[in-house]
């Protein structure tokens, strides 16, 4: 019996890929890694310092559909004899997990933010972050999606080593015509700072004192609801209910009110700093930190004290 | 000439769409969340229920868009008991043509997913669209469960659905990025945000769902595989320590010492 753990087909091993492997080998000893494209072997193999025994990769897919990657995953968990099977709740795990439950008849547990409980049940967050839930699976074989930054990546092992993998993922009828990838920018949900802003910055101009700030503490930009949908910010920055849901160590809010909304998307951050103007605002309730003043005195000012902070301690 | 009239046969088709919508019911998203008999049932005490946003702004909407431009039939689908019917009515006063009601509760994804596979298989569907995840299970399961079911191809997080000459084209959502794809129907998308914008029914609209046909469907025998057992609600937040605005180095220091994220 072994764990499997998919990590997507990438030149670089997302932080997301660390923690997968560090969540399977706490699971179990055998830990085999799946993935597929043109990942070099050096990179593969240090894998193995996070806990995977062997990595198996199928140099001759480059793709993402999630109908030939779920082929894919299935061949390998046969090979390895999985009885566990884990993915990060991403972008391809949601596409892929589900599909893998049906053809393996192997129970989902999806979003799960923490190692399996004592009984064997796995915490999931559910009602958008507002709660937790405990899932038992009732099929032999159990397939976990893992939330985004829901443990650290720790380092137990040695490099291990690298074997290429028939995955015969067959036939696709999707076809990629394009990929538009923004540049340098950390994807929301893997980021780790999130500064956000909303309504209380009075327009889109006045954005770049939160850029600023997001820079200087190397965090990811995010927005409210309202700021998506009047186009001052792009959709896919907004964070809450019917956004993104983010669990950052560190989020900070700047003119957002912090309605119930908002908070189902955010709530999972670890530390929360609200900024906002008024006092009464439902944010400073969820809050850990909180200053009552002017976005456009305190931003700069934060940002100042933040600068001299990263000089002092390079 | 062969050639030619398959495109046309094609065109045809992908302007008359039959188009599956799979609608949930979820708490109104200002609820407050509790729970019940030792925490192993959700509380629906003075819960209102709601078409999932996701389902209705995004998938429905975007469904009855491409019908008011191309024609076809827009049929929407749920799995849950009777009291389920008064979101049924109001995704049917949006503008859905019909509705189907698998009469079982939807224990689980699985579960679920496969009852509408199950509808879905012999209809003839060219699209079958869902939300990206219900705001309370937020699993965003059903949909690679159903393409999975009846392989078919699956785009999940679209956030753009067109149809052209020869198919669909979409754009979802990747790790950091967008990707333009395109793909035959039938297809299975599940929708996300930038598909569609809200719309309000109309009196109209509210008057002509009440007699629109609801068809009520007897569930097929399904094994689960996952049960929720209990739930749990989050620690309490310790109160809100405010930082004088003027004393930033103060909060640098907090983040730093005590909250130790930076």
């Amino acid at each position: 019996m072994s764990v499997l753990v998919y990590i997507p087909s990438n030149n670089v091993l997302p932080k997301a890929a660390l923690e997968t492997v560090t969540y399977g080998k706490k699971i179990g000893q055998d830990v085999v890694v799946i993935t597929n494209g043109t990942a070099d072997d050096a990179m593969l193999s240090t894998l193995g310092v996070y806990g995977a025994s062997r990595v198996l990769i199928d140099r001759s897919y480059e793709g993402n559909d999630p109908q030939q990657l779920t082929r894919l995953i299935a061949n390998a968990a046969k090979t390895c004899n999985s009885s566990t099977i884990i993915f990060s709740h991403d972008v391809i795990g949601k596409a892929v997990a589900p599909r893998l439950s049906v053809r393996l008849k192997a129970g989902l547990v999806a979003g799960a933010v923490a190692l399996p409980n004592t009984d064997g049940t796995v915490k999931v967050n559910v009602f958008s972050g507002k709660s937790f839930g405990n899932v038992q699976v009732n099929s032999a074989v159990r397939i976990i999606s893992l939330l985004p930054n829901s443990i650290q990546p720790e380092q137990t092992g040695s490099s291990c080593s690298v074997e290429t993998f028939d995955g015969q993922v067959g036939s696709t009828s999707i076809v990629v015509k394009s990929t538009k990838k923004p540049e340098g920018e950390i994807p929301l949900p893997e980021a780790e700072l999130v500064v956000s802003a909303g309504r209380g910055l009075k327009g889109p101009e006045n954005w770049a004192m939160v850029e600023d700030l997001a820079k200087v503490l190397g965090a990811a930009t995010a927005c409210s609801r309202p700021v998506a949908d009047i186009g001052w910010r792009p959709h896919h920055e907004h964070v809450g209910q019917t956004g993104v849901a983010i669990r950052p160590n560190l989020y900070i809010a700047i003119g957002i009110s912090g309605a119930i909304q908002h908070l189902a998307g955010v709530n999972g951050s670890k530390t929360m700093v609200v900024i906002n103007t008024d006092p009464e605002a439902p944010f400073f309730k969820a809050a850990d930190y909180g200053i009552v003043g002017d976005a456009f005195e305190v931003v700069p000012k934060l940002t100042e004290a933040l600068k001299k902070f990263r000089e002092s301690s390079h | 000439m062969l050639h030619n009239i398959s495109v046309i046969f094609v065109s045809r088709k992908l302007k008359d769409m039959k188009i599956l919508v799979c609608i949930s019911k979820s708490p109104d998203t200002t609820s407050k969340i509790a729970f019940t008999n030792n925490n192993t049932a959700f509380d629906e005490n003075g819960i209102q229920y709601i078409v999932n946003p996701y389902d209705e702004w995004y998938a429905l909407v975007r469904a009855l868009e491409l019908k008011e431009a191309g024609g076809g039939q827009v049929t929407i689908i749920t799995v849950g008991g009777s009291a389920d019917e008064a979101v049924i009515r109001k995704a049917l006063a949006i503008g859905a043509d019909e509705a189907v009601r698998i009469d079982a509760d939807p224990v689980d994804a699985y579960f679920t997913a496969t009852q509408i596979a199950e509808y879905a298989k012999n209809e003839g569907f060219d699209l079958i669209l869902t939300g990206k995840e219900t705001i309370n299970y937020n699993g965003s399961q059903v949909a690679g469960m159903i393409a999975e079911s009846l392989d078919l191809p699956l785009i999940s997080l679209a956030t753009k659905l067109d149809v052209s000459d020869s198919g669909l084209v979409l754009e979802r959502e990747t790790t950091g990025g967008v990707e333009v794809i395109e793909v035959s129907t039938p297809a299975v998308i599940s929708c996300a945000k930038g598909m569609a914008e809200q719309r309000i029914p109309n009196m109209r609209g509210i008057m002509a769902a009440r007699t629109k046909p609801l068809q009520v469907v007897s569930p097929v025998s399904v094994e689960t595989l996952t049960a929720f057992v209990s739930y749990e609600m989050p620690d309490a937040k310790s109160a809100c320590k405010m930082i004088d605005p003027s004393n930033m180095d103060q909060l640098v220091e907090l983040l730093h010492n005590e909250a130790k994220v930076i």
